[in-house]
């Protein structure tokens, strides 16, 4: 406790910095996946090789990545730019799949209902087919953020500064508590994003609040009744 | 006989499904429950399996208390029929059927002969015993749920809306092949159904529910038709349209019977003794 | 692109296979942590995934602790825990780290496992006279199996590609030429590892579709879906195993 308390200045600096590249990656997986997703949802012959290209890109370990990306893109390793592309890319590996699962969810008959009153293509995909697979998506996105933001700590071992900065410096000069800090501001980063992602869910969805409550007690209901 | 003796059964949450019922079930008969939904009917079936323990009251096989027996071993002699067939998806038509046998303690061959023997019986084609569930039709999946409710050759079968999820047309054929095999097994059946005209075509007593299973009239077919306990069975039951309100037309030909849109439905024979 | 050559020259040269650091000990020792980080998360996680799973209760808690495990950055947890415990008890450090690891996904597969079936089929068999034990090894299980194997699977594969940083604390395993080559800025070194981590997660991953695939029930394949719902798990509901009529009516 003392120690954060000492370097308060510096965690605080440190997240800021974290937060932004993981933003960042976050976002831009988001929106580069939607586009990609309904590709390789639309597009079957596309889609198991897209999906086994991000599965492949899942299985490169990330501090590889981070090595080799800058001398394919020019890059320098240790620049911010390098880490953020790399966790975009992990981002998209996830999202991807997670898009075209959504959209894979849609209930065909609504789909229909929605062509037979009359809904273009495109209309059709921003009105009817995004928003109910949008439980899929943001399923994945929550997946996508905890991960991001656990994994950017890598990036200090290239030499990107971030909260991973507190592990490699806390082990170096054997400070156990610059470490903890580290996990516990890193672990309280993840969920709070999470969170605010379920509160944006919410927001835009509003459909799907209610049925998810009734589910579970219709669930006990049936529970208690057999027992 | 099964007897439901002021049974009442209160849920967690405060609904009331059952309230204070009493009824006999005679044997070898087939009891219907008949009501709309919430009416607490599934409820009272799934009490006499011990699916659900009433709050008060009990319910008696001739005349023993169930609660005196562990209910795996009252759920294995009592046959349970439901609506979507309930098949284990990962079990074959045969290991379906199989499986009471099995569990009462059956060896693996002499399950699958019965298994086999009640395919017949329920008029399933053998060549379907290797079969999944999924590979089957709605009515198929209905006949191999009829057969693995017989398995045991329990004295008691429930019937939880067996035919509600199928075709009406084969809803008919399944129907028929009830009363065929009622008058062959003579079984005690209770059956649950929201369908008037089902409960009219299978009971020999015919029980009609409101909500919290509240009898409004217990009789059979014909004593209801010609008696409605009052303006709401009436109505529920229809005497006053369609099929169950004929009045005699005279033709040329003889008497016949017209329903209240005009359509004739048949002719007026005298009786034969 | 004639980095990619050098890497593959470097896997190739002989002299990475001799010694103590020879490839084939680390591919060994990768794997050695992976199994085993994977058999102490199943002893811990799949019961009690199932014990949600069939009783219904604790869903909320067991969702809570694994989002959490999830959060913790495996990277910063190890380094703490090689802290706390001790420079000679870093092989417990990883372990314990590869495990927290590997359990939400195994918590979930087991749980998700079981609410993916249909409620009437646990309803008919307990109808019939089974006992809870019998529901639970003849039914439950059986069924759930191809969702906890996805779970399993996930779990491989997210250990697999973290025990790289096993390295990091001298643990050895093939994140070691990744590390190594890091310092001496060998990218040849660097990229051959990454290729051979990446090689073996293919392995892992195709050999658990295979294993998917044989312990999937008859009966259950032909309704497809398996493999495919095993995400989207805010939403049990939606991957009942149903009869195949229902299907061919929605289609």
């Amino acid at each position: 406790m003392g120690w954060a308390l000492d370097n308060l200045g510096l965690v605080g600096e440190l997240t800021v910095d974290h937060l932004r590249q993981s933003a960042i990656a976050i976002m831009a997986g988001f929106v580069l996946s939607l586009p990609l997703g309904w590709i390789a949802w639309r597009y079957r012959f596309l889609r198991s090789a897209m999906l086994a290209t991000t599965g492949l890109l899942y299985t490169v370990p990330s501090l590889a990545l981070l090595l080799i990306l800058p001398i394919i893109i020019g890059f320098p390793a240790t620049s911010e730019a390098n880490l953020i592309i790399a966790l975009t890319l992990y981002a998209l590996a996830i999202m991807v799949r997670a898009v075209a699962d959504g959209l894979d969810s849609v209930d065909s008959s609504v789909r229909q209902a929605a062509t037979a009153i009359g809904y273009g293509g495109g209309r059709r995909f921003w009105a009817v087919d995004l928003p109910l697979a949008g439980p899929a998506i943001l399923a994945g996105l929550r997946v996508t953020a905890v991960s991001t933001i656990s994994l950017a700590t890598v990036g200090i071992l290239v030499g990107v500064t971030n909260l991973g900065y507190l592990f490699t410096n806390g082990l170096q000069r054997r400070i156990v508590a610059e470490v903890l800090v580290g996990v516990v501001v890193v672990t309280l980063l993840a969920l709070l994003i999470d969170r605010l992602i379920v509160l944006a869910g919410r927001v835009f969805m509003p459909w799907t609040r209610r049925p998810r409550g009734r589910g579970r007690n219709t669930r006990t209901a049936a529970v208690s009744a057999a027992t | 006989m099964i007897e439901f003796r002021n049974v009442t059964k209160l849920f967690p949450d405060g609904t009331i499904a059952v309230d204070d019922f009493s009824l006999v079930a005679p044997s070898r008969k087939i009891t219907v429950l008949v009501g709309s939904s919430g009416s607490g009917k599934t409820t009272l079936l799934r009490m006499v399996n011990r699916m659900v323990e009433p709050t008060s009251g009990g319910v008696q096989i001739d005349g023993e208390d169930i609660v005196n027996e562990r209910p795996v071993l009252l759920r294995r002699r009592i046959g349970y029929v439901m609506q979507n067939a309930g098949l284990l998806p990962h079990l074959t038509v045969a290991d379906n059927i199989a499986a009471v046998p099995k569990l009462c303690g059956s060896s693996h061959r002499a399950a699958r002969t019965r298994a086999l023997e009640l395919m017949e019986t329920v008029g399933l084609d053998s060549h379907m015993a290797d079969r999944y569930p999924s590979q089957l039709s709605g009515g198929q999946q209905q006949r191999v749920g009829v057969a693995r409710g017989l398995a045991a050759d329990p004295n008691i079968l429930l019937m939880d809306e067996p035919f509600g999820a199928v075709d009406p047309i084969v809803r008919a054929e399944l129907q028929q092949e009830l009363i065929q095999l009622q008058r062959e097994l003579d079984k005690t059946v209770i059956f649950v159904t929201h369908d008037i005209d089902e409960a009219f075509l299978l009971g020999d007593q015919v029980v009609i529910l409101a909500t919290g299973a509240k009898k409004l009239q217990v009789g059979s077919p014909s004593e209801i038709i010609e008696n409605p306990a009052d303006d709401f069975v009436a109505a529920f039951i229809g005497v006053d349209r369609g099929r169950r309100a004929l009045r005699i037309k005279h033709t040329p030909n003889g008497p016949v019977l017209v329903d209240t849109e005009g359509r004739t439905q048949g002719t007026l024979v005298e009786d034969e003794r | 692109m004639n980095l990619l050559a050098d890497a593959i020259d470097w896997i190739m040269a002989p002299a990475q296979w001799q010694g103590p650091d020879a490839l084939h000990l680390l591919v060994f020792q990768h794997l050695y942590f992976t199994g085993l980080a994977v058999l102490i998360a199943s002893v811990i996680a799949v019961p009690a995934g199932w014990a949600i799973g069939h009783t219904g209760r604790g869903r909320e808690a067991a969702v809570g602790i694994s989002g959490a495990a999830r959060a913790i950055p495996s990277f910063g947890l190890l380094i703490l825990l090689v802290l706390l415990l001790g420079v000679i008890h870093k092989p417990e450090a990883a372990m314990i780290t590869f495990v927290i690891l590997a359990i939400p996904s195994l918590l979930a597969g087991a749980y998700t496992g079981f609410e993916a079936i249909d409620r009437s089929v646990i309803d008919a068999a307990r109808a019939m006279g089974m006992s809870e034990w019998q529901i639970l090894f003849k039914v439950e299980i059986p069924l759930g199996l191809p969702l906890l194997l996805g779970g399993l699977r996930s779990a491989a594969l997210q250990v697999v590609a973290t025990v790289t940083i096993a390295a990091y604390v001298n643990l050895g395993g093939l994140g070691l030429p990744i590390i190594t080559g890091l310092a001496l800025r060998r990218y040849d070194m660097v990229l051959g590892g990454a290729i051979l981590v990446a090689v073996l997660a293919l392995a892992v991953d195709g050999l658990f579709s295979l294993v998917q695939r044989l312990v999937t029930p008859h009966g259950v394949r032909t309704s497809q879906g398996i493999a495919r719902s095993s995400r989207g798990p805010k939403n049990p509901t939606a991957v009942p195993v149903r009869p195949l009529v229902k299907q061919e009516g929605r289609k």
